[in-house]
């Protein structure tokens, strides 16, 4: 059942190329949303006992002489993480439902980018598993700079050698493991007993490679400037699922088929993850364009998550998974107001020109979605962040009670850079009237048609915004609907025993 | 024996040999009237439209007579019996020569159809009768296990190749490409020679599998190691390794496209499946240890450091190029490299990686340059600058080429990608104690910069939106001025590569079953 969210978003790919501009929209929008139904509808079909182990649902031997398969499987983090995905691309669709721009192909790289997603979450064969993890990369370099804005080349460019040179790194993980233990299956390697050895240079190897996507300090530059590049529907994938997929790979495998070596080395990552914490928040304080403080926002979220990771214990673990569904959708929600909401309309991203504009009252529902994803970000009890990050810090506090103080410095950076980010962009002191811009010369010269600053929010981007905020409250005020999930998954994890 | 036998087995060096003939006549009388006017055409530098109507029908005809022959020689080929066996091995047949018999004649075979797009192609009957001898020395090259049928091989086609080469007279480019391939290349040769009579010296024998036997039974002289290293560099610069690849990227980009593509693709193949014989078969008792903590002399340390070198060399310098044809002859460098991992990692598994990756760089390779030699007769260079918004003028060849540069970057789905897993996997699994990891881990760095310099190119072709101002040619449906045949072979090109990359195992299981 699940995995046919797989195969709608690449039929719907190969489709877009053939078919004429008009429609390309409609059929981005039809598989997004038949993906995100496939997998609503698996979280309420599949039963909670099933979700506990990670469970095959399609084997089919694929090279059986290097003994590949086509395998996938679904448990609770699995499916987590498909529900994310969903969610976003629906949203990322609805965000971008304007560009005139060679829609065709706009789309047809975002569909990639979804269903190589949907597939790293979904596969059971380290080969498989990588192979979706290296689709994902193309296509954000060819969305970031085609489609993109600001610098939109080295971004793009940066971006996608960082995530090919963790993907090396990953790649000499999976050889290693493959050729050692003979085998390319996930649920057969986490049963298998590495040496010691192995594992000391392969997990940190493997983990690294992965975590240079989940944007870990210091490897997180790619992010900020990639998310700043990119267009709206490209941060959003970005910060929505593309570095989930990181984290989740990490998790997925550097963490359950090494687990000693996890053990050796997972006091640097609990280092490095507080680091990037208050570290990212630190200099999002000092940013003057809005989709930066969003970028570095990003960061220091997903530092939330490999902190969740260092704990090694399930709490802090399934917090970890639970804040990245939770930030993929509050991520995207933000980069959803930024970019497309306010950027489209005003043409700037500066913090202090947008302070003069007054746009709360000129786009009360911008100004809305934003205060929604401001306190969901800061971990406002009732959001999904709140839920998430609560559990990672309980988790943080068995293993490393010094990382929960210096967090806490960290989450006060980021109420205080979300505050200030909010505050300049939509109630600056002097919005006392609504201005329309003058003058101004728009950065992006492929967004020729130009919008006002009044021009009223879309149906389309209110569907999108909606559907992020149910998402994010949904999961606040009753985060029991995935942690039900995700616990038993994550203690089934090998690591943990 | 008898010569019923030799030309019932030989039948599909039989047949080619014939079309070259066949070929060669039909150029002769059909095309007798059109030098002069096809010269004063190039004077002009007028387009196609200037050219006699009877050039282009002898070109046609040529290359209908040529095709055929080389489809009715992959029909040959499927007839011979499994496993025979010619004058002590001078001739063989093998699943395994069988199997890259039928690749280098569909690579020859794409070529043939590459060369009705090259504009500048005078004397089509000469140029493909040239092709086709080419084609006989890789069938021979394939199809042997002993030392002088070899070289016999080795000449024949890198012959071909030079005048193949060189055959745009009105280029002086061509003409440079042809003598420095010419001078590098009967250097090499000269050394191979000298390499092959030392061996032969040594085990008294031309026999590979006598030669294995003979080493493996006598101590091993300093002598012989001399006999490898110099065997090892004349191929080496048949498949262009570092530090023997100087020729190639002159050749590359001055050759005309279908030359450069067939030195590129079939030649290579050949030289790897018989490289890949001569260490594996013949050397088998010397193979020696390239792993970091025990290097034991032998060839697979000279291999290794030419792999290395090649991946090293090859991916910096490319990262420099503005032209297509060089960048493209530089990465061939690297994946020569990349390659050469699965022969020093030695074994069936490793053979049989080197020869899935080199057959599908092959493809790639010519589709490569298939797509070059389209936008280059639409727009006269082969610059990267050339290749501009490509996207927009012709999606069909801009998807193509994404497909073919991102295979070579190994990038799934694509059959590149699936080519280096296999490499790098057998590569490490060689060695005892992940001892070829230096070189697995050279390699990937290696493939990391080259994603950048593919990346640049696929930036210009997709990214940038100014097209350059340019004569724009007759549009039909059929694409400019009835290419429809190149884009067709282009179009099953690229599919062949995602097949490939998706379906492995169907090539995958070929050879290994031929290898067993």
């Amino acid at each position: 059942m699940i995995a046919w969210t797989i195969y709608i978003t690449f039929a719907g790919a190969v489709l877009l190329v053939f078919t004429p501009r008009a429609f390309a929209r409609w059929i981005a929008l039809a598989t997004t949303a038949a993906g995100l139904v496939t997998s609503v509808i698996a979280l309420f079909q599949i039963s909670i006992v099933d979700l506990a182990t990670f469970k095959t649902i399609v084997r089919v031997p694929w090279v059986p002489m290097l003994g590949m398969n086509y395998h996938l499987a679904v448990d609770g983090i699995s499916l987590t993480m498909a529900l994310v995905t969903g969610v976003v691309a629906v949203a990322s669709v609805l965000f971008s439902w304007d560009v005139e721009h060679r829609p065709n192909e706009f789309f047809f790289w975002l569909l990639l980018v979804v269903g190589g997603s949907y597939g790293v979450f979904l596969s059971a064969d380290l080969f498989l598993l990588f192979l979706f993890y290296e689709l994902v990369i193309v296509p954000k370099y060819f969305l970031i700079a085609i489609w993109g804005s600001t610098n939109k080349e080295y971004g793009a460019m940066k971006l996608t050698l960082y995530s090919f040179f963790g993907g090396a790194l990953v790649f000499v993980g999976i050889i290693a493991a493959y050729v050692t233990a003979g085998s390319l299956d996930l649920q057969q390697l986490a049963q298998f007993q590495f040496t010691p050895q192995l594992q000391s240079w392969a997990f940190p190897v493997l983990f690294v490679g992965f975590a240079v996507l989940a944007g870990i300090w210091p490897l997180h530059t790619w992010a900020p400037t990639g998310h700043v590049a990119a267009p709206t529907a490209g941060s959003m994938l970005l910060a929505g699922i593309v570095m989930k997929l990181g984290s989740y790979a990490g998790l997925r495998v550097a963490m359950n088929l090494f687990p000693q070596g996890f053990q050796m080395w997972r006091v640097w990552i609990a280092v490095l993850a507080v680091i990037g914490i208050v570290y990212a928040a630190g200099v999002a304080l000092r940013q003057r364009d809005l989709k930066f403080v969003i970028g570095y926002s990003s960061v220091s979220h997903m530092g939330f998550v490999l902190l969740g990771f260092a704990t090694a214990n399930a709490l802090g673990v399934s917090g970890s998974v639970l804040q990245m569904f939770s930030h993929g959708v509050i991520g995207a929600l933000l980069f959803a107001v930024a970019g497309r909401m306010v950027y489209r309309r005003t043409h700037t991203r500066d913090l202090d020109t947008l302070s003069d504009m007054g746009l709360s009252r000129a786009l009360p529902f911008a100004a809305f979605s934003f205060v929604i994803a401001s306190a969901a970000s800061m971990g406002i009890p009732g959001f999904s962040g709140f839920a998430a990050e609560i559990t990672i810090l309980i988790g943080a506090w068995k293993a490393y009670p010094l990382a929960v103080w210096i967090t806490g410095i960290g989450m006060v950076l980021v109420a205080a850079f979300t505050l200030r980010a909010l505050k300049k962009s939509f109630f600056g002191e002097s919005a006392s009237e609504v201005r329309t811009q003058e003058g101004r010369v728009p950065v992006d010269a492929d967004w020729n048609e130009q919008q006002d600053i009044t021009a009223r929010i879309t149906m389309a981007e209110k569907c999108g915004a909606c559907l992020l905020m149910f998402a994010t409250l949904a999961v606040g005020l009753y985060p029991k609907l995935l942690l039900d999930r995700i616990m038993p998954a994550v203690e089934a994890m090998r690591f943990l025993k | 024996m008898n010569y019923l036998d030799l030309l019932k087995l030989a039948s599909p060096e039989a047949i080619i040999a014939v079309t070259a003939l066949a070929v060669l006549a039909v150029g002769l009388t059909t095309g007798r009237g059109t030098v002069e006017a096809a010269v004063s055409a190039a004077r002009s530098k007028a387009g196609a439209g200037d050219t006699p109507a009877t050039g282009a029908t002898a070109s046609a005809i040529c290359s209908a007579v040529a095709a055929f022959g080389l489809a009715l020689a992959i029909g040959a080929v499927m007839m011979l019996p499994r496993q025979a066996t010619l004058f002590q091995g001078m001739l063989v047949i093998t699943p395994l020569t069988s199997l890259f018999k039928i690749i280098c004649l569909a690579l020859a075979f794409f070529t043939v159809i590459l060369t009705r797009s090259d504009r500048s192609a005078r004397n089509p009957g000469e140029y493909l009768a040239m092709l086709l001898l080419a084609t006989i020395g890789l069938l021979l090259l394939v199809g042997t296990e002993e030392l002088l049928m070899i070289f016999i091989g080795l000449e024949l086609t890198s012959l071909s190749l030079y005048v193949m080469a060189a055959f745009d007279k009105t280029d002086v480019r061509s003409a440079e490409a042809g003598l420095k391939y010419f001078l590098f290349g009967s250097t090499a040769s000269a050394f191979t020679l000298f390499g092959l009579s030392l061996i032969y010296g040594m085990s008294g024998t031309t026999g590979l599998a006598a030669i294995g036997q003979k080493l493996a039974t006598q101590p091993i002289q300093p002598l012989l190691f001399v006999g490898i290293v110099m065997t090892l560099v004349g191929l080496a610069f048949k498949i262009a390794a570092a530090p023997f690849h100087l020729w190639a990227p002159d050749a590359y980009q001055g050759a005309p496209v279908p030359s450069a593509a067939f030195i590129a693709s079939g030649s290579k193949v050949a030289s790897f499946v018989v490289l890949g014989k001569i260490v594996l078969v013949g050397f088998a008792p010397v193979h020696g240890s390239a792993a970091w903590h025990v290097v034991i002399a032998g060839w697979s340390p000279v291999l290794a450091a030419l792999a290395a070198l090649s991946i090293v060399i090859g991916n910096l310098v490319a990262l420099a190029q503005t032209n297509v044809r060089r960048l493209l002859a530089y990465s061939a460098v690297a994946h020569a490299g990349y390659t050469l991992l699965g022969l020093v990692a030695g074994g069936r598994e490793g053979f049989s990686a080197t020869l899935f990756y080199t057959t599908v760089y092959a493809f790639t390779l010519v589709g490569a340059f298939g797509v070059v030699a389209l936008v280059r007769r639409e727009t006269g260079g082969d610059d990267l600058t050339n290749f501009s918004a490509l996207s927009s003028r012709s999606p069909l060849l801009a998807g193509c080429m994404a497909i073919f540069l991102l295979s070579l970057a190994g990038l799934p789905p694509l059959a590149g990608f699936f080519g280096k897993f296999y490499l790098f996997s057998v590569a490490l699994r060689a060695g005892a104690n992940h001892g070829l990891l230096w070189l697995v881990a050279l390699a990937l760095l290696g493939s990391f910069i080259s994603l950048y310099y593919y990346l640049i190119v696929l930036k210009v072709i997709f990214v940038d939106e100014k097209s350059q101002p340019e004569t724009s040619p007759v549009r039909t449906i059929f694409g400019e001025d009835g290419d429809f045949l190149q884009r067709v072979t282009l179009t099953v090109l690229a599919g062949m590569v995602v097949f490939f990359g998706i379906m492995p195992t169907m090539l995958v299981a070929q050879i290994l079953a031929a290898l067993l």
